[in-house]
């Protein structure tokens, strides 16, 4: 019961004129950058946090916009995939597989459309599932203390690299390499300068937002500067028919289990710390395909082919926002940059928020509710507008994101330094994307590297610097036990996924033709 | 090949961390843990993980041709020239040769590239100072 009436409490948050046009700005500009190949969740969001920070929103609706672009980006990423066979972002790679192929039989309209109701359905869901989990998951975390949370963290990386990558190695490389870039500055606690190699700029640290928007935006438009000439530009060579707009009751009927099914492995997949979206929709179809692939129909325009990867990965959004609220550890790329956001806007998420900041977490969640019901209303009918929007070729589109980018760290601090710090990530981000090393621990790393230490330091205090106590209490050692257990299992076991998910593309191609 | 040098660097990129942790200098005030220790546990990692890596390396990824690293290399300056121009010569007229350069880059026609360079910084200006009143670098003719 408390939880609605918190939730009521959380309508009256968000059901102001400011807040619900936010959402429908949010909404819409979400749904675009999800369907523009190359800019997805995370890059969009990245883009847009500085622009938000600068542009002086309160906390709550910064929340409000940022969030609703997170979700229309997990909406918009299928249109691409359905029409063009080019997914707009990585947790949509499942959908072209049958998404394209019922384009191509005329039905994408009804791939769109279904699509769309499985991704509401989807992330509703999620957002109850928020709703009640969370709190339930903050009681929890009340009970952790210093070491508690010094072993959570440990636990965060090491799933993210078990499921993010494919090489364990480079997983906890990038982990590393981002908790390095977390050290520079002037030390909080004892205040002496740290990595900063006698330079002014650097006592105050790297600022993450810089960071963030340098290895998500910058890196893609070199990845596009280094492919120019290579594929198409987003143009699609043969018209494909629209066709009608809205699918047979029977297709929907015969989509509800998968749905369903698929709705409840996203979340899950989405609540793991470090799985995030693009495990849901993989696990979401790989299921579905085994349940109900009994005809061979999977792979040549199946319609539960489209439905289940669309609601696990936009259930897995939700459930991603899980932990990222009640522990401040996020489930994903994108949650890491929605927490970049409450950072700077100094909002510290975990247990506390819960108490200290109920209008906050609250408005969010029903924010996501409107926006999630918006979606779903500007997503059947004006589908037509966005694959207008598609046809932007990425020669116009790229040096566009750049610009932004430039314009939304200099809107931060004004400073020359940052923005070549900002290029200086973008390079560092290409570079580290061609040999493969994932990004996310990276960011993760520069996000949580400060509060990791703190509680490493706060739990050696309190013992007067006896080591043991990091594995003093049941629950610290439950929490490594799966840290540990999450880093060794996808090395022994995890060859399934990791053959598994390289070939997804070229099952597409071959089974499509 | 590639993950061999990438391991060869994370140890060499490890051994100066841990070695520049050392050098920080600790104040009166301090916990037991102090400032130096958690940087080098991080530095620890990185060695292990380069380590790992210089080991068991993945197949190579495909490297451009040394032609078009040559272009994101003059993209990357461009960005920088971009950078220092930006006060000198005010956000518009910056942004519409940095864009420009880059969508010609990407493939655009040097007439295209110049009209989509106008279109966006203009486009950027207005929809981001006029409207949302955002503070862009202000050139010598004030915008």
């Amino acid at each position: 019961m408390d939880t609605l009436f918190a939730l009521a409490d959380g309508f009256a948050v968000a059901l102001t004129w400011q807040n619900l046009l936010l959402a429908l700005i949010g909404c819409f500009l979400g749904t675009i950058i999800g369907a523009l190949p190359g800019l997805g969740p995370s890059n969009g969001v990245a883009i847009l946090i500085p622009l938000a920070f600068s542009l002086g929103l309160g906390a709550t609706p910064a929340l409000i916009l940022l969030t609703s672009v997170y979700y229309g980006a997990m909406y918009g990423g299928r249109i691409s995939s359905i029409l063009l066979n080019i997914p707009g972002d990585e947790p949509a790679v499942m959908t072209t597989l049958d998404g394209y192929p019922m384009a191509k039989n005329g039905q994408a309209g009804e791939a769109l459309a279904l699509s769309g109701i499985a991704s509401f359905v989807g992330s509703f869901v999620a957002t109850i599932g928020l709703a009640f989990l969370a709190p339930q998951l903050v009681k929890l975390a009340l009970l952790f203390g210093p070491a508690e949370y010094f072993a959570l963290y440990v636990l965060a990386f090491a799933t993210l690299g078990g499921i993010a990558s494919a090489n364990q190695g480079k997983a906890a490389f990038a982990a590393a390499l981002g908790l390095g870039i977390a050290m520079v500055g002037v030390d909080g606690q004892t205040g002496v300068p740290r990595f900063s190699f006698g330079n002014v700029h650097l006592y105050d640290g790297i600022n993450f937002l810089v960071a963030i928007v340098g290895l998500f935006a910058l890196s893609e438009v070199f990845i596009f500067l280094e492919h120019r000439n290579e594929e198409t530009d987003g143009n699609p060579d043969s018209k494909v028919k629209i066709g009608r707009m809205l699918p047979s009751w029977a297709m929907l009927k015969g989509c509800f289990g998968a749905i369903s099914r698929s709705t409840v492995i996203g979340f899950l997949a989405g609540v793991l710390p470090g799985a995030g979206a693009s495990l849901g929709s993989f696990m979401a179809y790989g299921l579905e395909k085994k349940i109900s692939d009994k005809d061979k129909t999977f792979g040549k325009g199946d319609p539960r082919g489209v439905a289940a990867p669309e609601a696990g990965n936009n259930a897995a959004a939700g459930g991603a926002l899980v932990p990222m609220l009640a522990l401040g550890v996020p489930g994903s790329g994108t949650t890491a940059v929605l927490l970049a956001m409450l950072m700077a806007l100094n909002i510290t998420p975990g247990p506390l928020l819960f108490t200290k900041n109920p209008d906050v977490v609250w408005g969010l969640i029903a924010a996501l509710i409107i926006a999630n019901v918006m979606l779903l209303a500007l997503n059947i009918p004006m589908v037509g507008i966005f694959v207008r929007i598609l046809m932007i070729p990425t020669k116009y589109l790229m040096p566009a994101v750049a610009m932004i980018s430039f314009v939304g760290i200099y809107g931060i601090s004004g400073s020359t330094f940052d923005l070549m710090v900002m290029i200086l990530f973008g390079v560092l981000g290409w570079v580290l994307r061609k040999l493969d090393v994932p990004l996310v621990p990276v960011i993760m790393g520069v996000l949580l590297g400060n509060a990791m230490e703190v509680n490493l330091r706060r739990a050696m205090t309190i013992s007067n610097g006896d080591w043991s106590t990091l594995v003093a209490s049941p629950l610290s050692i439950s929490i490594w036990t799966l840290a540990v257990a999450g880093f060794v299992l996808p090395i022994i076991a995890g060859k399934y996924l990791r053959r598994a998910k390289p070939t997804v593309p070229e099952v597409a191609e071959t089974e499509a033709d | 090949m590639s993950d061999r040098v990438l391991g060869v660097v994370g140890v060499l990129l490890a051994g100066f961390y841990i070695w520049q942790a050392t050098l920080i200098e600790t104040s009166f005030i301090t916990d037991p843990v102090g400032a130096k220790t958690f940087p080098i546990i991080v530095g620890i990692v990185l060695a292990i993980a380069s380590v790992a890596i210089f080991f068991l390396p993945d197949s190579d990824p495909h490297w451009p041709a040394v032609s078009r690293l040559f272009e994101i290399g003059l993209s990357v300056a461009v960005m920088i020239a971009y950078t220092y121009a930006l006060p000198e010569a005010g956000f518009v007229i910056a942004t519409i040769f940095a864009s420009a350069f880059l969508a010609w880059r990407l493939g655009a026609t040097p007439l295209e590239s110049i009209i989509a360079g106008f279109c966006i910084s203009v486009g950027i200006y207005a929809i981001f100072h006029l409207i949302l009143g955002l503070s862009l670098a202000k050139g010598p003719f004030g915008f």
